[in-house]
């Protein structure tokens, strides 16, 4: 295959990753978001406390969470044609991965959430606050550097589902990479895809971790952003609320 | 300004109860600040969050400024409007500041504002204003991340301040402070105190807070007030274990030939040269066991724990030419000293026969 042959699947593929993940990436964290911050008000102990809702929500959470991507892309075929009318194409694809990455975002959200420090909460509680202030003015601004760090994991953890989103017919590079790298023996193909695929991966990292570093207080350097600008010795607590990523339970 | 009556609160986890408060009357009057001793664990921290029912009590009832919280509480466990109305009236300051690392300092001072509604321009006036009061004006813009402990601190108590309370509680405001910046946030609180007729009710476990700013103290122990009262009350009355916290004296306990008394002088009594007096008057031999001075709300007040030579039968005159000048003198152990002593005495004769 020559590159002129290369370059146009390349760049639809390229495309299609990028809508798939972007509008269910979107989706996760708008989904997500209210899930995860539910359960760690409901848990025991929380502002809401409901142990009835808390474990309803964490089992359905859970479930989300172990069903192999693959599988609950089959499942939903019929959820699929519901919403978007087609059970193939991006479009299609988007609905399951939406679906898959709901529940994975809201575990990360609920442990970000729960490390803000519950003195915080009483703060807020005794200054007459209420839920909603609570979670708008000190579980959400506090937790915000996590929060990105997760939302980053999310996008990397649906850039890997997306490559089985070829099943539906969706194309992506993951897709490309199957159809013509691995059943076409086009290895060139596979390894410029995989290499494509390592660039994308690593600079949405480097962003996330940049913009949750960037948005974190609470190292008493000002220039937390630029670590490596900043002089004298690097301080734990700079890297503290990012470093949460390594724990990120695995895609499933 | 705060009455709690028969407050109780029981906590029960896997059928194990514990009983953190049994049964609290505590009365804090308008404009004074009143300390809450104790040690770990005697209900100090419960107590101080029951006061503005970030903990609910399991009976009894608190009212702040005349409004009874407990009848706005509600059943359920979640705070009703009324309740957070009732709160914006109380402020709080938390051993570990509770500052938000994501906002500024200002932005710290202005959130109980956004709670009470304040608009932006005012919000920012206020907070300034605040700031300057606790001496912070030139960290508005900093993060809470890049300021000491005492700053810390600081800004809390602007942050307290800010929906302008009539009565302020601290938890342990000082418990993670050094003593040098201790100091220096007490006489905050004394000064706030004085300048805008805050109440104040504090709980801490270190007397010396006690001593440095508080009109009036009660001692806690196993969920219950022990002894309570204005601090001048507390020294005066025989017996008081807080009198006895606040200035303890050494020394042993007496044997039977020879008499231990504890001395409290207050106010002009602390000016006299009375065990010289009462050397020269009886021709007796004192030797001073432990001594501590102070000055409480800007008296002199002092114990000091004297030996007599000679069984109490014997030194009865001069503890009531101590008493005479003004001064409280008490036995040490009187009342075991009169026990024992009575059958150690019986049992020196009959050995002697």
């Amino acid at each position: 295959m020559t590159w002129s042959e290369m370059e146009p699947l390349l760049e639809q593929a390229c495309w299609d990753t990028l809508y798939m993940v972007g509008w269910s990436a979107l989706i996760a964290v708008v989904g997500g978001l209210p899930l995860g911050i539910l359960l760690v008000l409901t848990d025991r102990g929380g502002v809401l406390q409901n142990v009835v809702v808390n474990k309803v929500v964490g089992q359905i959470v859970n479930i989300g969470r172990s069903m192999p991507f693959i599988i609950l892309m089959v499942a939903l075929i019929s959820f699929t044609r519901l919403i978007v009318g087609t059970t193939i194409g991006p479009e299609a694809a988007i609905v399951p991965l939406a679906i898959g990455a709901i529940p994975f975002f809201a575990r990360l959200v609920e442990t970000s959430v729960r490390e803000v420090d519950g003195g915080l909460v009483e703060a807020v509680q005794s200054m007459g606050g209420s839920t909603w202030t609570v979670v708008r003015k000190v579980l959400l601004p506090e937790a915000l550097p996590s929060l990105i760090s997760s939302a980053t994991t999310t996008i990397v953890a649906l850039i890997g589902y997306s490559a089985m989103a070829g099943t539906v017919g969706a194309g992506g590079l993951g897709d490309l990479a199957i159809r013509y790298g691995y059943q076409r023996f086009e290895t060139e193909l596979m390894w410029i895809t995989v290499g494509i695929l390592a660039v994308v991966i690593s600079i949405i990292q480097f962003a996330g971790d940049f913009a949750a570093r960037a948005l974190s207080h609470r190292g008493r350097s000002s220039t937390a952003a630029w670590p490596w600008l900043s002089r004298g010795p690097k301080r734990a607590e700079e890297t503290g609320p990012v470093a949460k990523v390594a724990e990120a339970p695995e895609a499933p | 300004m705060i009455t709690t009556t028969g407050l109780t609160k029981v906590y029960r986890s896997r059928g194990r109860e514990v009983t953190a408060l049994d049964g609290v009357d505590l009365h804090v009057r308008e404009g004074e600040v009143y300390g809450v001793v104790g040690q770990s664990g005697a209900g100090k921290s419960t107590l101080i969050r029951c006061v503005n029912l970030l903990e609910r009590p399991t009976s009894g009832t608190v009212s702040v400024a005349g409004q009874d919280l407990t009848a706005l509480a509600g059943r359920g466990q979640r705070a009703g409007s009324a309740l957070r109305k009732a709160r914006t009236g109380i402020g709080m300051v938390f051993q570990h500041f509770n500052l938000l690392s994501s906002r500024t300092v200002r932005d710290n001072v202005e959130l109980p504002l956004e709670i009470l509604g304040v608009s932006g321009k005012q919000r920012t006036r206020k907070a300034l204003e605040l700031l300057d009061l606790v001496g912070l004006a030139d960290k508005a813009k900093a993060y809470p991340a890049q300021l000491s402990g005492g700053q810390k601190q600081r800004v809390g108590i602007a942050r307290a301040l800010a929906g302008d309370p009539k009565v302020l509680l601290s938890d342990e405001a000082t418990s993670a402070l050094d003593p040098e910046t201790t100091r220096s946030i007490l006489q905050l609180l004394r000064d706030l105190n004085r300048q805008l007729g805050l109440t104040v009710l504090l709980i801490t476990h270190e007397m010396d807070v006690v001593k440095s700013i508080c009109d009036s103290a009660a001692l806690m122990r196993a969920g219950r007030v022990v002894e309570s009262g204005t601090v001048a009350d507390l020294l005066a009355t025989p017996g008081s274990e807080l009198a006895r916290e606040l200035f303890p004296v050494g020394g042993e306990l007496p044997g039977t030939d020879r008499t231990v008394v504890d001395v409290t002088f207050q106010g002009e009594a602390a000016t006299k040269p009375v065990i010289s007096q009462l050397a020269r008057t009886y021709n007796i031999d004192i030797s001073i066991l432990g001594a501590a001075m102070d000055t409480v709300g800007g008296r002199q007040v002092g114990r000091m724990r004297i030996e007599l030579p000679g069984p109490f039968e014997e030194n009865v005159v001069p503890i009531g030419f101590l008493r005479e000048q003004g001064l409280q003198a008490e036995v040490a152990g009187a009342a075991e000293a009169a026990h024992l002593g009575a059958s150690d005495l019986k049992l020196t004769k009959e050995g002697a026969k």
